[in-house]
């Protein structure tokens, strides 16, 4: 088995076992990092006419994703980056998932990462194509090359009659040495006509007709379904079983248990059921007779996670950070604020519910996964058939949401040990409660944070004590658990300016299982860093917007502190620059009518700068959030309408784990089931939103998560701004609001 | 035990247990996939078809209930995408991951049918019931508005 180590967030290797084999995978690697460091020089550069880009004699063209579509347009945008270098017409352009290839593509798909990752390389791999293409075209026409340009979709030269089409170039074109990516010409900025422009996602039609083929809707000749019974407690295993009823049931063919898998794939093991359809698994697995081994977790509750909050807040933690002397400012100042932050598990809900079919046999194994980690996938089921990877196909459907919950492998591994016992097709599809009750859950934290002012209300100290459970603390052995350098937020980044700041940080220990929640620990470090910045403005008695701005100062580039070599500094004007428009655009300086309130925030994640203000009204003991103005800055947008759906969605996401969300655990177990207990917002609940995209032209960063962080302080700052109560948890209760 | 019912038009009989719900008899018995599975009870709305043109969740119909009735889903709204509601949808880029969407469609249209040009309210009353996690409701809504408008002057 191989030694598990996470060097830190931002090149985070993670190195575990499935199956025997050893995996890794890449989460939050550095968008930068992608295109030059460690994977591009195992990666030897392809030639894009194997790799991106596959047209056909009668010219029909094919571009090849190389990351998974769960909703956030990367089908649409990374595609729109190679046809822009290779003057394509986009009307004409298809699109195709890569098969798995480690030696091509990194599949990988999260911490918003893939645009940053891929501009590069996908430019140079559509540049080089078409270059490829002028050198075939030049020497057919027996011109020299700078009298030929491409152009709709094939190469011009001279008059409109010298024209082919790439279908007519490409046995040629593809036989030619392919450019050094390093000085293959990229296409002016200023001739782009497809990048930068709006462009409506490519398979919306499919997702409008039924058409679309999510996981769940693979159909495989001969396939049965199947769903699993684990122990409700975390870590719990099967103590023994009698199938006898469950076999009786119409349609069930077949019943067994499968092992859990305690490290990388963190699968609970249990009893499956295989049926003709899903509806008799479903009835199979309610007639299944089975004793657990609960195990230790059964003690654990939220009460229990709370007390250690409390125990761990109450002796210093870990010194992380350690500026000047702010225990002595804090001691000293007289205006001293304190507040105390929790946010709880959260659950990541994806509306299509995990799944995984797998058909293994002696011969070779196939699999149609909706997973934002093809590689990992296709290792597991590499570990769990013993085939050689060669005979291992992954297929990557649609997904119906990921969020990061389908950046795990448990729903994969459960199925390959399924399939592997049946030796026939097996669908392995959770219900609403597995996925409720057997998730990867964002990390439970508690803040304690210290401020102090002076006289002319400038940031005198500032002080953060964090103790939360952790993904990291996941992949690590007990005593080697590093999560201060990946999950403590606040550590790599603060703003606002102060001589005096102390951070702290202490692990809390808990079974149920973690992992990367949309926004990751930005959904947690924004809330409570923009609501205590807050604070602050209102003790210093100034406008929160200009006390923000005044704190961020002048214009600089403050360095990641955990990881100053590789993280990508964090530039204040451009942050300064999203919360000035955010609040002209939400008219800041103007009175409000009767009964509404605002708040601010801003924050600078996944390498993006957002700032929001929100609008909201309170009735009767519930937050009616009327309207979110945006502001986001993620470098140059590929499909602005794109950036404004994923900001649109992050807003209601925020939402439902600000008002609503919140997995707690009793007996071990999480308490919530399905939607009537872990509810969503609805679209009565849904308020205007507004996204002003800042048309850059910095590199382009991420933007499906960073629209999260931002709402639940700008709500519970409108709150504060309402009625002078500071709300410190999530989600909102009508208690905390009476 | 034999079920007939009419299936987007056509006559369909299905040989299952009478108590299982047509959300699996379209999706397993009959693998007409675009009708989804998201919670089971009738809690999200991704499984929302037709009966007799009324939106219902399917995932708590029993098959035996829907004999000789007429069932929508919607593969039967048009052949080819053509149905207004569906064309605003794609111009309006509505669906994000598009897991709901089969859903969320196939309520607008009931509710359209009824409510030729439905306010904002009518349209929070009629869309309440279908969750979307993408959270694409701002979107629904302008879409819902434009498919009206485009059946009005059709």
């Amino acid at each position: 088995m191989a030694t598990a180590s996470v060097v830190n967030r931002r090149d985070f290797l993670k190195t575990g076992a499935a199956g025997g084999v050893a995996f890794v995978i890449g989460f939050h690697l550095a968008p930068r990092a992608f295109a030059d460091q460690a994977e591009e020089q195992e990666k030897k550069i392809p030639n894009p006419f194997d790799a991106w880009v596959r047209i056909t004699p009668d010219n029909h063209v094919t571009l090849v994703l190389g990351k998974s579509e769960m909703g956030q347009g990367i089908m649409t945008a990374l595609p729109m980056i190679l046809a822009e270098e290779l003057s394509l017409d986009w009307k004409n352009v298809k699109v195709a998932q890569a098969p798995t290839n480690p030696k091509i593509y990194d599949h990988g798909t999260g911490g918003s990462g893939s645009i940053a990752g891929s501009w590069l390389p996908l430019r140079q791999a559509g540049a080089a194509a078409r270059e490829m293409f002028i050198t075939a075209a030049a020497a057919h026409w027996n011109v020299v090359r700078d009298t030929c340009k491409a152009q709709d979709g094939g190469i011009l030269h001279g008059a409109r009659k010298n024209f082919l089409t790439y279908g007519e170039l490409v046995s040629d074109a593809a036989k030619l040495p392919v450019p050094d990516f390093k000085t293959v010409p990229l296409k002016n900025s200023n001739d782009f006509t497809i990048v930068g422009h709006d462009t409506r996602r490519f398979e919306s039609r499919d997702k409008a007709t039924g058409a679309a083929i999510f996981g769940l809707d693979s159909r495989v000749p001969g396939m049965l379904f199947a769903v699993i019974a684990r122990c409700p407690v975390f870590g719990g295993k099967v103590k023994s079983f009698d199938a006898a009823k469950a076999k009786a049931v119409p349609g069930v063919r077949d019943v067994f248990a499968i092992d859990p898998v305690p490290q990388g794939a963190f699968t609970a093991g249990g009893v499956a059921v295989l049926a003709d359809n899903s509806w008799a698994a479903i009835q199979g697995r309610k007639a299944l007779q089975i004793t657990w081994d609960e195990g230790p977790a059964a003690s654990e509750s939220s009460a229990s996670l709370h007390q250690q909050f409390l125990d761990n807040a109450a002796k210093p933690g870990k010194v992380v950070r350690n500026d000047g002397d702010a225990g002595a400012t804090l001691a000293a100042s007289p205006k001293k604020i304190e507040a105390i932050y929790e946010l709880p598990f959260a659950c990541h809900a994806t509306m299509e519910p995990m799944n995984c079919t797998v058909h293994i046999r002696p011969d070779g194994a196939e699999a149609w996964v909706p997973t934002q980690a093809p590689q990992w996938a296709q290792d597991v089921i590499v570990g769990v058939s013993k085939l050689p990877r060669e005979r291992v196909i992954v297929h990557t459907t649609l997904m119906g949401g990921g969020f990061g919950r389908r950046y795990q492998a448990d729903f994969v591994m459960e199925a390959a040990q399924v399939a592997k016992v049946s030796g026939k097709p097996v669908m392995v599809f959770w219900t609403r409660e597995d996925d409720m009750q057997h998730g990867f859950y964002r990390p439970a934290s508690y803040h304690h944070f210290s401020g102090a002012l002076d006289a002319k209300g400038n940031l005198a100290a500032w002080k953060h004590f964090q103790t939360s459970t952790s993904i990291e603390a996941m992949w690590n052995p007990k005593g080697k658990e590093t999560p201060e350098k990946s999950e403590f937020a606040t550590a790599a980044f603060i703003p606002y300016q102060t001589p005096n700041c102390r951070l702290e940080y202490t692990l809390a220990d808990s079974s149920v299982p973690r992992a990367w929640w949309r926004s990751v620990e930005h959904s947690s470090s924004g809330f409570v860093v923009e609501s205590f910045v807050d604070e602050l403005a209102a003790a210093a008695g100034a406008d929160p917007l200009e006390f923000r701005l005044r704190l961020i100062g002048g214009d600089r580039k403050i360095p990641d502190f955990t990881n100053p070599k590789e993280g990508k500094p964090l530039d204040t004007a451009r942050l300064k620059n999203v919360l000035r428009l955010a609040a002209d655009k939400a008219g800041w300086a103007k009175p409000l009518p009767k009964g509404i309130s605002r708040g601010i925030a801003g924050y600078f994640s996944f390498e993006s700068y957002t700032a929001a203000v929100v609008e909201l009204s309170l009735k009767d003991g519930a937050v009616n959030v009327q309207r979110i103005v945006y502001a986001v800055d993620c470098g140059r947008p590929i499909n602005p309408e794109g950036v404004r759906a994923q900001v649109e969605s992050a807003a209601i996401y925020a939402l439902s784990a600000s008002l609503h969300d919140a997995i707690t655990i009793k007996g071990g177990r999480v308490e919530q089931s399905n939607f009537n207990d872990y509810e969503m917002p609805r679209i009565n609940e849904a308020p205007k939103t507004e996204v002003h995209v800042v048309m850059s032209t910095e590199e382009p960063t991420g933007i499906g998560e960073p629209g999260l962080p931002v709402v639940a302080p700008a709500m519970c700052n409108a709150i504060f701004a309402a009625t002078g109560k500071r709300l410190r948890r999530l989600p909102i209760r009508p208690e905390d609001l009476a | 035990m034999a079920t007939t019912f009419i299936l987007n038009g056509k006559a369909q009989t299905v040989d299952v247990s009478p108590d299982m719900p047509l959300l699996w008899v379209l999706r397993d018995t009959l693998n007409m996939t675009g009708t989804k599975f998201g919670c089971g009870m009738a809690l999200c709305g991704a499984c929302t078809v037709h009966i007799n043109g009324e939106a219902t969740r399917s995932c708590i119909t029993a098959i035996s209930s829907v004999a000789g009735k007429r069932v929508t889903t919607i593969e039967g709204l048009s052949a080819d995408g053509s149905h207004p509601v569906q064309q605003a949808w794609m111009e309006i880029d509505v669906p994000q991951c598009g897991y709901c969407q089969s859903g969320q469609i196939m309520s607008a249209v009931a509710l359209l049918s009824k409510k030729p040009k439905p306010t904002d309210a009518d349209i929070d009353d009629a869309m309440s019931g279908n969750i979307c996690r993408c959270g694409t409701y701002q979107r629904i809504r302008k879409a819902i508005h434009r498919a009206a408008e485009m059946q009005s002057k059709a």
